[in-house]
């Protein structure tokens, strides 16, 4: 299994630089312009200027080239010089990656964005699963009581209304129809300067926090529950069930111990596929609650035209994704020993 | 009234109003926080850097230029001691150059002083060719900017200028501190990140904490020029989400104070607003809503030469069809359904500042089918089996596109309505707003390729002198291949009669005959129905009702006057 | 419990396999509510438009923001009148004090949006439209992700190069990655099969795939751990050839996560034509869907709520109904459930 990890890990180096060079690409031919959204009274003569003091009067691949040097060169040294004081090279004049529009380094941005994304996004996937694996494993058990109906109902429910609209309707329900001064008026704008100093601020943070987690974890456990459903339910009819039962096993150690393990392979798919989604933030709810996190960084990025940080914020998107791909096929390795690699 | 006399009229308006103002005497910051909500988020806080509304209404906070312009278009001075005019000597009887006086006493917000070189700091800053800044067209022609004093700065210009006041008046251009930025010029100009992020300013407000694209907090400056100023002690500036939830967080939640571009059906804003929490205000700048006409063809298949004054249009070259697609409009209804309030039926395209406002196409108020309709009639299109009508084998089918946004799609459902009932078939188009308005060389999609018939979007114009817009539709800004589709002439029109129109405003200085040259290229674009004006657009904002002292300005930062601003009692 | 095993007697003479399957579905209650749901869904949406034929894109500006026709329930004893004469009905408001005038007719059942488009017939001309794009950009992902995860799971070969695949679509930039499919192909489909059927089909290419990835992923997995099972050790040493393995031995236990694939995927196709329409990425703006009528109706949904009670209804019954469709499908092709 080391084995396989290490020579995976290995694999994933030259995967990663094919996957943003082609992210780059992709960035490259889109037909969106970072002028694009500047008032019209500025003049096309002044916009080429613009243009070309970002650097896109330069070759696709010079720029592509540009931008390795200072993601994978100029970045390390300088969190080096932050975490340790080490200065490698020219420490002041380094060229770091720097967004076009804040002007400001791209890694510096996200590192600010990220509490709130883990704060929300993270609050919602936990509350999801911990909702979703409950109700599949019950569903499954007890299939086709009413228990399972009404989780199938509201599970469906869940995935098939979009978060634009179960967003809205809570801000409506919760915001505006409740009285301000009610203990259930739930504020709808996200404060991300909000510090948890103490227990007020704290309710505060809680409470801001309710309807974003909401709104996401019901459509998380919605899918993950599901999942988790169908693969109970492919495993309680199989042989090995039956046969510790026979052996007398307790009914909790046969459907907790034996079925929910060999149940999980494809649900820990679908939870290691998700956790990237966390750090790619949440783009319709954090728009609509403005909790101002890596999804709104990255479509406003999108909208904007803002290569070097799209560019960024997709590549340590991708570099996740690869990296909990490998998470998901070395526990699919543990859950079930007959799985071999070699 | 010439132009000189008007400059001197602003001049002492502004002057009676900066007086007026230091009436109170209440202590600075008495009425705590302040929360504003712009669903852009400001990126930036240098107007240089990025000329998004957003971001420069945001650093009006915090920078100032020379002098702004108020409500009613008239400038106030903000660094400058008066507004330079050439009755009192501060404009060259040549028009080419202009010398500005600084206040007394002026101190930035780090409290030292604002010096001459400070303005001559900033005018370099962005005329650094290597810098990128996106404010050069307000400082073309100049030949220099010198310190003459301390206190006294001379722009001079290559040309005489009839309308001097483009550097570093506005919102667009304040004065940045020259010993903060000394090391930010030319390349290093993006690398300043801290800088560009906390600017020091002379403004009512410093920045505490800059969150890009996302909150800025800020407490009132200590060094204000005016005493018991701002009302507040701290100031939130919060960006994101869209325009109804801001809408929303201010007309019934309550949760912020002020609420910027509400572009939001008419009656849900009236909804919102008979919760009681809020009221919606408006002002009206010179931003049109219109129709751009292709006078050349757009067809696929001309492959190069598409959209290019090679080949003119099959069906937009012949008058009758743009006069009737015109009438077939009812552009109250446009305005009932699209902006209500924030919104005005107009026939002209240069509608406002109200002395350029042409009398002379009054008429189109009033929708025509059946006038359009024996119109076409009359000029040979006959209707075929399908309804559709034809002349020569050529059908009145149109590509009809815009960006997308809410109140276009309806704008575009209810004109294709209309244009069926007038015998045209319409397809209709939308194109992401950063696609559309982005000019990538790469994309077919973009409003100055107009790879389409018809063409729907807003234009306006910076401050209160239209020349530059006007100029639009001279031969020479056709966008095509060989200027790399740059220009702003997108319906490909070209009359010499125009461009004479257009030189001779250039060299006229007297306002008067600036209104009558205006006037009569206003007439020319709506009289051949090349550009068929649609709404005369408002800028809509709310406030809370608890926040007092807000004037909505659209001929400046909407913020100008947010050091006059308190809470009710 | 009866029927059931008569029916089983009936079949025993031309006793095949889709024949058992259609016998166990049969039996699935959940199952055959599913179909008829879809059935009517179905039937409205094809032949809806047929039957109801006010124009969905024709605008009646006088009439708009008509509220629906069920709104006559709540007026109390003024509800035959009500339901005889719409129109007579001028302000009914629980508390008199804001009088306001609910417009009604029966001219639009489910009343109009704010340029007064009919509402029903946008709802049974959408339907049109996304049930198309959600079955064929689900069949699509399905088909790809399938195909996939298979070759993956069973082929130690091709393992690495398709999952490497799978990670780039996994990462690659939606949005960008739309724009840039869109500007590319656009005219030239719109060229060559008209602005809809043209839109049509990238729309489902785009959503097909852009969402194959997670079931060729779990796929995957399943197939990794079924190959290591005896019986296909054992299909495998009595030398059946590959072909033969996965499709006999594989597929049928597999079916249930391509199932809940292909459940999820339906809503998620039908949501992700909304976006892509609200980008200016989809249809032309005129041209209703589900997804764009409940996003078109999240603005009003203080003024009229009813704006997004029918589509959010529409999709989610589409969902559901498929759902259990799925279930009883699993059901009644899983040899351990059928035989009990």
């Amino acid at each position: 299994m080391l084995n396989f990890t290490l020579r995976r890990l290995m694999f994933t180096i030259p995967t990663l630089l094919l996957i943003s060079f082609i992210i780059f690409l992709i960035l490259d031919l889109a037909p969106n312009d970072p002028t694009g959204n500047l008032p019209l009274t500025i003049p096309p003569e002044v916009r080429e200027k613009i243009r070309a003091s970002l650097g896109l009067d330069a070759p696709m691949y010079i720029r592509y080239l540009l931008w390795c040097q200072q993601f994978f060169i100029n970045e390390p040294l300088n969190l080096f010089n932050e975490w340790f004081g080490w200065c490698i090279g020219d420490c002041e004049g380094r060229l770091r990656v720097t967004s076009w529009a804040t002007r400001s380094p791209v890694v510096d941005l996200i590192a600010e964005r990220m509490p709130q994304t883990l704060w929300v996004v993270g609050m919602s996937y936990l509350v999801g699963i911990l909702i979703a694996v409950p109700i599949g494993v019950i569903s499954a058990y007890k299939q086709y009581s009413w228990f399972d109906q009404a989780g199938t109902f509201i599970s469906m429910i869940g995935f098939s209304v979009p978060t634009f609209f179960t967003g809205v309707l809570l801000i409506v329900i919760f915001s505006v129809w409740m009285p301000n001064d009610s203990f259930f008026w739930l504020p709808s704008i996200y404060d991300t300067t909000l510090e948890v100093v103490d227990w007020s601020s704290f309710g505060q943070q809680v409470r801001q926090m309710i309807m974003p987690v909401m709104v996401l974890g019901l459509y998380n456990a919605a899918q993950i529950s599901r999942f988790m459903r169908a693969s109970m339910l492919d495993n309680l009819s199989q042989d090995y069930v039956r046969t510790a039962r026979a052996k007398g096993l307790k009914e909790k150690t046969v459907l907790l111990v034996h079925v929910l393990r060999n149940s999980m392979i494809p649900v820990v798919t679908v939870i290691a596929l998700g956790i990237p989604q966390i750090f790619g933030g949440a783009i319709i709810t954090e728009q609509i609650f403005k909790v101002n996190g890596l999804g709104q960084l990255l479509i406003i990025g999108i909208q904007g035209a803002d290569i070097p940080l799209v560019q960024t914020l997709t590549f340590l998107f991708a570099v996740l994704i690869v990296l909990f791909n490998l998470v998901a096929d070395v526990l699919y390795g543990l859950l079930d020993p007959r799985i071999r690699y070699e | 009234m010439n132009f000189k006399h008007l400059i001197a009229a602003t001049l002492g308006a502004g002057l009676m109003a900066s007086t007026a103002i230091a009436g109170g005497h209440a202590a600075q910051g008495r009425d705590g926080n302040v929360s504003i909500i712009y669903w852009q988020a400001a990126s930036i806080l240098n107007p240089y850097l990025s000329g998004g509304t957003k971001d420069i209404d945001a650093a009006s906070l915090v920078i100032e230029p020379l002098a702004r312009y108020d409500e009613n278009g008239s400038m106030v001075p903000m660094i400058a001691a008066e507004i330079p005019t050439v009755a009192n000597g501060g404009v060259s009887e040549d028009l080419t150059a202009i010398t500005w006086t600084l206040k007394e006493g002026l101190l930035w917000s780090d409290g030292t002083d604002v010096t001459a070189n400070d303005v001559v700091f900033t005018a370099n800053y962005c005329m650094d060719e290597s810098g990128g800044c996106q404010q050069l067209a307000k400082f073309a022609d100049i030949e220099s900017v010198e310190a003459l004093d301390d206190l006294t700065v001379r722009i001079t210009f290559t040309k005489p200028k009839p309308f001097p006041y483009g550097p570093l008046v506005g919102s667009t251009t304040p004065v940045l501190q020259a010993a903060q930025f000394a090391n930010c010029t030319g390349e290093a100009a993006p690398t300043c990140t801290e800088e560009n992020f906390n600017p020091i300013g002379t403004g009512p407000f410093v920045v505490t904490e800059f969150r890009a694209n996302d909150t800025i907090t800020m407490a009132a400056n200590t060094n204000y020029r005016e005493a018991g100023k701002p009302a507040f002690a701290t100031l939130t500036f919060k960006g994101g989400g869209d325009a109804a939830s801001a809408a929303r967080s201010v007309l019934e939640t309550g949760e912020f104070d002020y609420a910027w571009n509400l572009q939001i059906a008419p009656e849900i804003l009236a909804d919102m607003e008979a919760k009681g929490m809020g009221t919606v205000v408006s002002g009206f700048g010179p931003l049109v809503e219109r129709l751009m006409i292709n006078l050349t063809d757009p067809s696929p298949d001309l492959g190069e030469a598409r959209s290019t004054v090679a080949n003119p249009h099959p069906f937009m070259s012949d008058i009758a069809v743009r006069q009737a697609l015109s009438m077939a409009i009812d552009r109250p209804l446009l305005v009932e359904v699209g902006y209500g309030k924030a919104g005005n039926v107009t026939c002209n395209v240069l509608p406002s500042p109200a002395i350029y406002n042409s009398p002379n196409n009054a008429g189109c108020e009033v929708q025509d089918i059946a006038g359009a309709n024996a119109l076409l009639d009359e000029a040979g299109w006959v209707r075929g089996a399908d309804g559709i009508r034809a002349k020569d084998g050529v059908r009145l089918s149109i590509l009809y596109q815009t960006s997308t946004n809410a109140v276009r799609q309806d704008f575009q459902a209810l004109i294709k309505q209309w244009w069926a009932e007038i015998g045209v078939e319409t397809e209709l188009k939308n194109i992401d707003a950063a696609v559309f308005f982005g000019g990538d060389q790469s994309s077919p999609d973009t409003f100055q390729k107009l790879f389409a018939d018809v063409e729907m979007y807003a234009n306006t114009f910076d401050g209160t002198d239209p020349e530059a817009y006007m100029g639009n539709w001279a031969c020479s800004e056709i966008p095509s291949p060989d200027n790399a589709w740059l220009g702003g002439n997108m319906p490909r029109f070209c009359d010499p009669a125009y461009d004479a129109l257009v030189a001779e405003m250039s060299g006229t200085a007297d306002i008067e005959e600036r209104a009558r040259l205006a006037i009569a290229m206003n007439d020319m674009l709506m009289q051949t129905y090349t550009i068929i004006p649609l709404v005369h657009r408002g800028n809509v904002s709310a406030r809370a009702n608890t926040l007092e002292g807000v004037k909505l300005n659209v001929w400046d930062s909407q913020l100008w006057n947010v050091a006059d601003w308190s809470r009710a009692e | 419990m009866n029927s059931a095993v008569e029916e089983i007697e009936d079949t025993r003479k031309f006793r095949s396999l889709w024949g058992d399957v259609w016998v166990q579905f049969r039996s699935h209650k959940g199952a055959m509510l599913g179909m008829v749901v879809f059935g009517i869904i179905l039937f409205g949406v094809t032949l809806g438009p047929y039957i109801w034929t006010t124009d969905p894109q024709y605008l009646d500006i006088r009439a708009k923001n008509t509220s629906t026709i069920l709104n006559c329930f709540l007026t109390g004893d003024q509800i035959f009148q009500c339901f005889s004469d719409p129109g007579s009905i001028k302000y009914f408001d629980p508390n008199a004090e804001t009088l306001t005038r609910v417009k009604l007719s029966w001219a639009y059942p489910l009343g109009t949006d704010q340029l007064g488009r009919d509402q029903l017939a946008q709802l049974l001309q959408g339907g049109r439209v996304s049930m198309a794009v959600g079955m064929a950009a689900m069949l699509l992902s399905l088909v790809v992700g399938t195909v996939a995860g298979v070759l993956a799971g069973y082929f130690r070969r091709l393992d690495g190069p398709l999952m490497r695949l799978t990670d780039l679509f996994l990462a690659l930039p939606l949005l960008p990655l739309l724009l840039v499919i869109i500007m590319l192909f656009r005219d030239t489909l719109r060229g060559l099969f008209g602005p809809e059927t043209g839109i049509f089909l990238l729309i489902v290419f785009v959503i097909g795939i852009t969402s194959w990835m997670q079931t060729a992923r779990i796929v995957r997995g399943d197939v990794l751990a079924l190959k290591e099972r005896e019986f296909i050790l054992a299909a495998n040493s009595i030398g059946t050839p590959a072909k033969r393995v996965i499709s006999r031995h594989i597929m049928p236990n597999i079916l249930s996560p391509i199932m809940v694939s292909a459940t999820l995927g339906i809503a998620t196709a039908i949501i992700t034509e909304s976006a892509l329409s609200f980008l200016g990425l989809g249809f032309p703006s005129d041209f209703p869907t589900w997804g764009r009528l409940l996003f078109d109706g999240t603005t009003y949904i203080s003024q009229s709520p009813a704006r997004v009670i029918w589509p959010g209804l529409a999709i989610s019954l589409t969902v559901l109904s498929v759902n259990f469709i799925g279930d009883g499908l699993r059901d009644a092709l899983d040899p351990r459930i059928r035989g009990r």
